[in-house]
């Protein structure tokens, strides 16, 4: 069987079919992605999902990655941490750092796509060179409050491709390209989503010495100071006590993130205070990652900021409650005491996981409701149909396009 | 059980999928939100009164159209978020008409309510203007009678009735529902197409129209 085709049990047989329909369309073009990563993180992972499908489904697309040393990756991590609006030194050097690989890439990266689709800031310089083949921007990155400075270097290159891609509305300003409005979305027959057997998520919770004898409280990110991992231990130490239960930080670190160790270190020192606290690393280890979900009583997402938070995607699929901050995708993930709570501060979320753990019919119906507003919106096959449209939108530029 | 009509031209199911494009136009107080409204182009007032209906299949908290969504839970405008909701949507046979009723509707309680004007969201709460770019491409299915045409009713996406339903009348401005003008046109059945465009499809999910619209067509044949 197609791979494609396991998606019709879970989302009906005439989504697929409008998929191919779509494809038909695309036929004879190639579309080439360009990243910083094969591995690690969201993007690298999304589209390890997708590619495959999209050439069953007859686009011929491409996956090339640019090259980028120590220093590249330590300013592209502040540029992320600015555009998320952190406060960072930004210098003159770290623009020509920045300047200095991507004039490399430039020479040895061929962009040979019909569409170039660039994801994220890093591989950004490459539209200079922009031939007569269309180019995509997607910023994968909360960039409501950026750093004007990073953000206006940024622009000089954004205003050069045919449209740029957000995640959540809020992330959009006025540009002088079209924009579009396209959220991520999980796999769920991926090795992260799919079924498991309580077998399995029984030997996993063994193999990390995790007794299911009190509730299980998790967080799943990378250790990164935007995922507020301490502010989740203190969330968790209010909770404790007056309810007796566990910790789970479980996550690892990405090839592009230099600043992953130093955060584990310190989230490793503040889990001293508490024996029931468990630091996980994990690195890409999914079948782990999903036994844990789905052993959990609750996922906590406590993010400062947040590119779209597909953790909490994947928790509301497994029908988990959910407790989440109100930042970047995740309230369109989450709508308040529906689908999960949102909460704004430590104390919000401690309250937020007391209720939950107080009221098990209550939080077993927010994430029924999570699930259904999941399996409408921000599963994959949604994710390929709404790609493809990009695609031809960059050939049609009417508002309704017939294509009889 | 009497022969169906047969269709000299079969009913050719299309289907409407959308691109969310984003404007970059926000409002953070009510006249914000009413001089844009006033100057966004239709596809945005399309987006924002039709959006909920494809993007939540089942019950949901939200009411149907995002403006009444954001006058009410973010400015706490719950007279003025009913008033909005309540717009009888079906009533509007263009996109210019439901935008003047939503002006009027925003105006008329501004100058009741003076202090209307002083609310103003939380910074990342603003209204987000979204316009809809909606794609129409023709699915594989066609049906000559009632029969043919029920039976593809139960198989194609909730996106082809979504389109034959809701877009083809107001967004390209027909004078009735694709189906009902077939079933009225080329089977002669006049009764049954007027039961199918005589109701209210902005207060069902879509899955619960395409129930009721099997179930009317299935009575008639049962006939």
């Amino acid at each position: 069987m197609a791979e494609i085709e396991k998606y019709a049990p879970l989302v009906g047989q005439s989504v697929i079919d409008d998929l191919r329909l779509l494809s038909e369309r695309l036929k004879g073009k190639v579309i080439q992605h360009i990243n910083s990563t094969p591995v690690g993180g969201g993007v690298a992972e999304i589209l390890n999902r997708m590619l495959p499908l999209l050439m069953e489904l007859g686009v011929d697309t491409k996956w090339d990655v640019i090259k980028g040393g120590e220093q590249f990756f330590a300013v592209t991590k502040k540029f992320h941490n600015a555009l998320h609006g952190r406060a960072e030194v930004i210098t003159q050097r770290d623009l020509e750092i920045f300047m200095e690989t991507s004039q490399q890439n430039i020479k040895s990266v061929d962009t040979y796509g019909d569409i170039v689709f660039i994801h994220d800031p890093q591989p950004i310089a490459l539209v200079k060179k922009k031939a007569n083949n269309k180019w995509l921007w997607r910023c994968h990155v909360d960039v409501s409050n950026p750093n004007e400075r990073v953000w206006g270097f940024l622009m000089d290159f954004i205003v050069q491709y045919d449209s740029a891609i957000f995640s959540a509305p809020s992330f959009s300003r006025k540009l002088p390209i079209r924009q579009f409005l396209i959220p991520p979305s999980i796999d769920p027959l991926s090795d992260k989503n799919k079924e498991l057997s309580q077998e399995t998520i029984n030997s996993v919770l063994r193999k990390y010495n995790i007794k299911k004898d009190k509730p299980i409280i998790t967080q799943v990110s990378r250790f990164d100071r935007l995922k507020d991992p301490i502010g989740v231990i203190g969330a968790y130490l209010q909770v404790k006590k007056y309810i007796n239960c566990q910790l789970i930080l479980a996550g690892g670190t990405a090839e592009d993130d230099p600043e992953g160790f130093k955060v584990l270190d310190e989230v490793k020192e503040e889990a001293k205070k508490d024996p029931d606290i468990h630091i996980l690393l994990l690195p890409q280890n999914d079948i782990e990652v999903n036994a844990l979900q789905r052993a959990s009583d609750i996922i906590v997402q406590k993010s400062l900021k947040e590119g779209f938070g597909l953790t909490v995607a994947e928790a509301l699929w497994k029908a988990k409650p959910v407790v989440a901050s109100n930042v970047g995708g995740i309230p369109l993930q989450i709508k308040h005491k529906y689908s999960g709570l949102l909460c704004h501060s430590i104390e919000g979320a401690s309250f937020a996981i007391k209720q939950l753990l107080g009221s098990p019919a209550y939080a077993q119906k927010l994430g029924e409701n999570g699930r259904e507003h999941i399996k409408n919106n921000f599963l994959i096959t949604r994710h390929l149909r709404d790609y493809m449209l990009l695609f031809l939108s960059l050939y049609y530029p009417e508002d309704i396009v017939h294509l009889c | 059980m009497p022969e169906l009509i047969k269709a000299k031209d079969p009913f050719k199911f299309c289907t409407r999928l959308h691109l969310s494009e984003l404007t970059g136009l926000r409002a953070a107080t009510l006249d914000q939100l009413l001089a844009l409204i006033k100057e966004v182009p239709g596809s945005c007032i399309y987006h924002h009164t039709h959006r909920f209906l494809q993007q939540h299949q089942f019950l949901s908290p939200e009411p149907p159209n995002d403006f009444a969504f954001w006058v009410t839970d973010i400015l706490g405008e719950d007279e003025l978020g009913e008033r909005l909701v309540s717009i009888d949507t079906i009533q509007y046979s263009t996109i210019r008409d439901l935008r003047e009723k939503i002006v009027s509707t925003i105006e008329t309680y501004l100058n009741g309510n003076l202090l209307a004007k002083l609310k103003f969201s939380r910074s990342g709460e603003e209204f987000h203007f979204i316009k809809s770019v909606s794609f129409i491409l023709p699915t594989n299915y066609v049906a000559y009678d009632l029969s043919e045409f029920v039976e593809v009713l139960k198989k194609i996406t909730i996106d082809s009735i979504y389109f034959h339903i809701f877009e083809a009348r107001l967004r390209l401005e027909k004078p009735t529902n694709d189906f009902s003008f077939w079933i009225e046109n080329s089977l002669g059945d006049k009764k049954l197409a007027n039961n199918i465009s005589s109701f209210d499809p902005y207060t069902s999910t879509l899955e619960d129209l395409r129930g009721k619209i099997i179930h009317m067509i299935e009575n008639r044949i049962s006939q």
